[in-house]
């Protein structure tokens, strides 16, 4: 082959190598945007789903404070105050909250507040025990079907049969928008209270706590162990038969399905152990089982990063094998090590099956204070809410998602933190 | 003439199946400098590692035959492998200073040993150490800046005062000069001539002129087998062997 005949080859292939090149490239950039799309579709939905549950509609209501109906008097001690008798002044309140109500109105009347009223009531008098004998106007929060029908999530032109509102109910939220008696403001109730059979007054603050005492359990109890089988792993174990095997399983475990590990919990922890059920002691212990191979693998490729050099230099200068491990090498794994970690709470954070097999899932109304109280988590409280029947617990249902999506955000972000940070370059 | 100090007899080296090493004897005077020579895989390294027991990080590796250090004998399980350690220092070829301060480099060794009592002693040897590896001038006002910030030589330089600061007897240097540039190396050779008077030094090198220039002593290994020993100047201008004579002037290797 001469030289002008090899040129040509080169040439006429190399066209076609470009090509190559150019498609490639756009295969990539397909199905880049592809999973883009997937993922802004996704946020989108949860967030035009979710975005209402973030504001509550409050009502302003007359409330009379006499003495004779609380049976309390301006001397009253504080123990006495909070045996007052709310619930008459709310009645009194609902009964002349429209002028000329009869007795059927007014429970139709009854019904577009909140059960939280009382409460409401109550704590306002208590804040300012001086409005005794006053009258006061006082914002309360509204039914969740007024809530959803002023955001427009339940439609008011269906058969009044279907609806949950009947006419007259909203004849009188007509009047009440047009009266400026009923606003809608930030729902607190969303962040500081717990699950609850009202929509109106339902929070993700107990799952929360649930999640994090759950979560805290993780961490206690698979970081040191993880810690300490990568460490024996990767620099004390022999190499042999039975440590291979045991890496082999190790990787095995990472792939077995959550709800094994549940099964697990219900079988050993709580029927075995006799640990209390729905608890996130129980839940955090499942999870650690689950999380653990995924930590160890993730500690083990922090610490195998480690240059051996290092650990020759101490040893070379007299140090034991435990102290160039302790002293060199695990903290410089460290960085590695955390993120890994964080990943594998992230994980934890967001399974569902093994809590559900360990009894998380029941109903919690108030939130956990401990590690051994009855409690919920996340990812369980959406899915009660997203079976519950009432439409309010719909857009409870995707703003709890976009909880536990800035959870995660945030988790991961402290994991790219913790990598840039404290990552060496060798 | 000065006494032996470490003295070698038929040391074997197998890597799993593969023996690397056969027969080495040898004998190392004390306050010398000795050079291992020979080219690539020929076992110098292996042998080197063999004194302060740091083939035992291999798992495959198993050595056997005698050393005697100070006629102790350290093919033995019943060596304490930390002391002989601390006695026998080591410097490598790339230059691995801890990823901590220039003072808490030097300060390891001490620190580890319970060499020291107060922290002005400690401060004492750091400076010390530092003095005798040249180094303390160019760092003493930035001893907590990360070690890993200087240059090639000047780590190479704080890896021998982490050596020294044990107090050893014995410094093993595996080819400490192959990542240093020439004004680097040349400095670490001046450093060598220094340090002999006090430790007793073996090195290998691929460099036959730093052989020529540091050593006393320079043994030849090829294949595993050591060829020829003897004093510097005689293996450089006239060796017994023809492989040596083949080495040294780059007919192979």
């Amino acid at each position: 082959m001469n030289n002008s005949v090899a040129k040509e080859k080169i040439v006429s292939l190399r066209k076609k190598r470009s090509l190559e090149d150019m498609r490639f490239k756009y295969y990539g950039f397909t199905a880049m945007c592809l999973s883009l799309a997937v993922l802004v579709f996704l946020l989108y939905t949860i967030f035009s789903k979710g975005y209402t549950a973030f504001q509550k509609t409050i009502v302003l209501l007359e409330v009379d404070y006499n003495q004779e109906v609380l049976k309390l008097t301006p001397d009253s001690s504080d123990e006495e105050m909070e045996k007052g008798k709310f619930f008459r002044v709310k009645k009194q309140a609902i009964e002349n909250f429209f002028p000329d109500l009869s007795k059927s109105d007014i429970k139709l009347v009854k019904k577009l507040f909140s059960i939280n009223v009382d409460n409401e009531i109550k704590d306002y008098f208590l804040d300012n025990p001086e409005v005794i004998n006053t009258k006061q106007q006082i914002w309360v929060t509204a039914h969740s079907d007024v809530d959803q029908l002023l955001k427009g999530n339940s439609r008011r032109d269906v058969p009044e049969d279907r609806r949950k509102l009947n006419d007259i109910q909203l004849s009188y939220v007509d009047q009440l928008v047009e009266e400026n008696r009923v606003k809608q403001v930030f729902n607190n109730f969303f962040f500081t209270k717990a699950d609850s059979r009202h929509p109106e007054i339902a929070g993700v603050a107990g799952s929360f706590m649930g999640s994090l005492f759950t979560l805290f359990t993780v961490f206690i109890l698979s970081f040191p162990i993880a810690i300490g089988a990568s460490v024996y792993l990767e620099e004390f174990a022999p190499k042999n038969r039975i440590t291979e095997l045991i890496e082999v399983n190790i990787s095995n475990l990472a792939a077995v399905p959550s709800i094994v590990f549940g099964l697990l919990g219900l079988g050993v922890l709580l029927n075995v152990f006799g640990l209390p059920r729905s608890t996130p002691l129980v839940g955090g212990s499942v999870l650690a089982l689950m999380t653990l191979p995924t930590i160890i693998i993730a500690c083990r490729a922090s610490l195998k990063a480690v240059p051996p050099s290092i650990k020759e230099g101490a040893l070379a200068v007299g140090a034991t094998k435990t102290q160039a491990v302790f002293h060199h090498v695990v903290p410089l794994a460290l960085p590695g090590t955390l993120t890994g970690t964080i990943i594998g709470l992230a994980q934890a954070l967001g399974e569902t099956a093994p809590l559900i097999m360990i009894g998380m899932i029941a109903f919690i109304p108030n939130i956990p204070t401990g590690l051994t109280e009855p409690s919920a988590a996340l990812p369980v409280q959406i899915y009660l809410w997203v079976e519950s029947a009432e439409r309010g617990f719909q857009e409870k249902s995707a703003a709890a998602i976009m909880v536990i999506l800035i959870f995660l955000f945030m988790m991961n972000a402290i994991a790219v933190f913790l990598r840039n940070r404290f990552e060496r370059k060798w | 003439m000065s006494n032996s100090k470490i003295l070698a007899n038929s040391v074997d080296v197998y890597y799993g199946s593969k023996q690397a090493l056969f027969g080495i004897s040898m004998d190392i005077k004390e306050k010398e400098v000795t050079a291992l020579i020979g080219p690539s895989g020929c076992g110098k390294s292996t042998f080197l590692r063999c004194i302060n027991r740091m083939n035992d990080l291999i798992e495959i590796c198993k050595v056997s035959g005698s050393i005697k250090v100070d006629n102790e004998e350290i093919i033995s399980d019943k060596t304490d492998v930390v002391s002989l350690r601390s006695k026998i220092g080591m410097v490598f070829q790339k230059p691995n200073p801890f990823p901590k301060s220039i003072f808490d480099n030097v300060a390891y060794g001490p620190t580890i040993h319970g060499l020291v009592d107060s922290k002005n002693d400690l401060e004492e040897i750091v400076h010390s150490s530092l003095k005798k590896a040249g180094l303390f001038d160019e760092v003493k006002d930035r001893l907590n800046e990360p070690g890993t910030s200087l240059s090639g030589g000047q780590q190479q330089r704080l890896c021998i005062a982490r050596a020294i600061a044990v107090n050893p007897e014995i410094i093993l240097m595996d080819e400490p000069c192959s990542a240093l540039d020439p004004i680097a190396t040349a400095i670490i050779e001046e450093l060598i001539d220094e340090l002999r008077l006090n430790y007793t030094i073996i090195i290998v090198t691929h460099s036959m002129q730093q052989a020529a220039r540091v050593s006393q002593k320079t043994c030849f290994f090829h294949l595993g087998e050591l060829i020829e020993t003897g004093e510097t100047n005689k293996i450089f201008t006239n060796p017994d062997n023809t492989k040596t004579q083949d080495y040294i002037t780059g007919r192979f290797g």
